[in-house]
């Protein structure tokens, strides 16, 4: 009697398969799903920055909350930006501190921009606790939108 | 002459972990704090970049203090992200306060992304040195 019992087990291995081949479709979606989320790149140096981008600019964007313009330093060369600048945290005297939990410090970032840009045109500003820093692109660097002729 | 001053380093922000699910998509995010206590007041520094004063919550109540803060995205309209190290969110954090505070005269300052709150003790609260006699 066990040939009998063959094609009826064999279907259910199948549809088991196939069962297991959509969890795990489902699984890769969930994870690059996840992965794609999450921020792409850190290199790993204060203050962490989100790079964008439109026709005529870029923009760099930093969170720097208390960081005063007086402290910070912000130069641009064709292809590059500097940030270099103190975050200062002024000492309590006297105080008792349940939590400490802000730090203090000084920080540079090199950013290498993604193609080139007018550094005399370069403007920053602070709002807010971040720093926005807008590159408006070098002519060669723009897209270029084409006509299309029609014939 | 040697140069003090630490070098900052990038920390990753952390997420608030709680089981009660938020009405509105996207991430929460515990701000840095520093609270310290002087003999009146207690007062809490909250890094809270990007939040305005028109989007932070602040209550007290049944001696828990909440903040909550939200951030309007930063990225214009027609701006195409290039790459990304860091996100953004609201900010949300509670604390249960030991010392009992004067609700009338809490103070809340907001400037350059960190909230500054002062929470004075009422006057039962602030310690008064008792002095031990001797038999």
């Amino acid at each position: 009697m066990r040939w009998s019992a063959w094609p009826i087990s064999l279907r259910g291995a199948f549809e088991e398969l196939e069962r297991m081949r959509q969890q795990m479709d489902r699984l890769f979606e969930d994870l690059s799903e996840g992965i794609l989320r999450e921020p792409t790149f850190s290199a790993g140096v204060f203050p962490l920055v989100n790079v964008s981008e439109d026709k005529d600019n870029y923009y760099v964007r930093a969170e720097l909350p208390g960081v005063k313009p007086e402290d910070l330093d912000i130069s641009a060369t064709v292809d590059s930006l500097i940030i270099t600048g103190e975050r200062k945290i002024s000492e309590e005297e006297n105080v008792n501190f349940h939590r400490r939990e802000r730090e203090a410090g000084k920080f540079s970032r090199v950013i290498s921009l993604p193609g080139q840009i007018d550094p005399d045109k370069v403007e920053a500003k602070c709002k807010n606790g971040i720093l926005t820093v807008i590159l408006p692109k070098a002519e060669t660097a723009k897209t270029r939108q084409i006509a299309i002729k029609t014939e | 002459m040697t140069d003090k001053t630490k070098t900052l380093k990038p920390k990753d922000k952390t997420q608030v972990s709680t089981y009660v699910e938020q009405t509105k998509p996207g991430k929460v995010f515990i701000p840095d704090v520093d609270i310290y206590e002087t003999e009146k007041e207690i007062v809490v520094l909250a890094d809270m970049p990007g939040v305005i004063p028109e989007k932070l919550n602040i209550s007290l109540k049944d001696n828990i203090l909440i903040l909550d803060g939200e951030v309007e995205p930063l990225k214009g309209k027609e701006e195409r992200e290039i790459f990304k190290e860091f996100e953004t969110g609201r900010y949300f954090r509670q604390f249960s306060l030991s010392q009992v505070i004067d609700q009338s005269k809490i103070e809340a300052e907001l400037k350059d992304g960190v909230l500054k709150l002062i929470l004075p003790k009422v006057e039962k609260a602030t310690p008064r040195k008792i002095d031990v006699k001797v038999g």
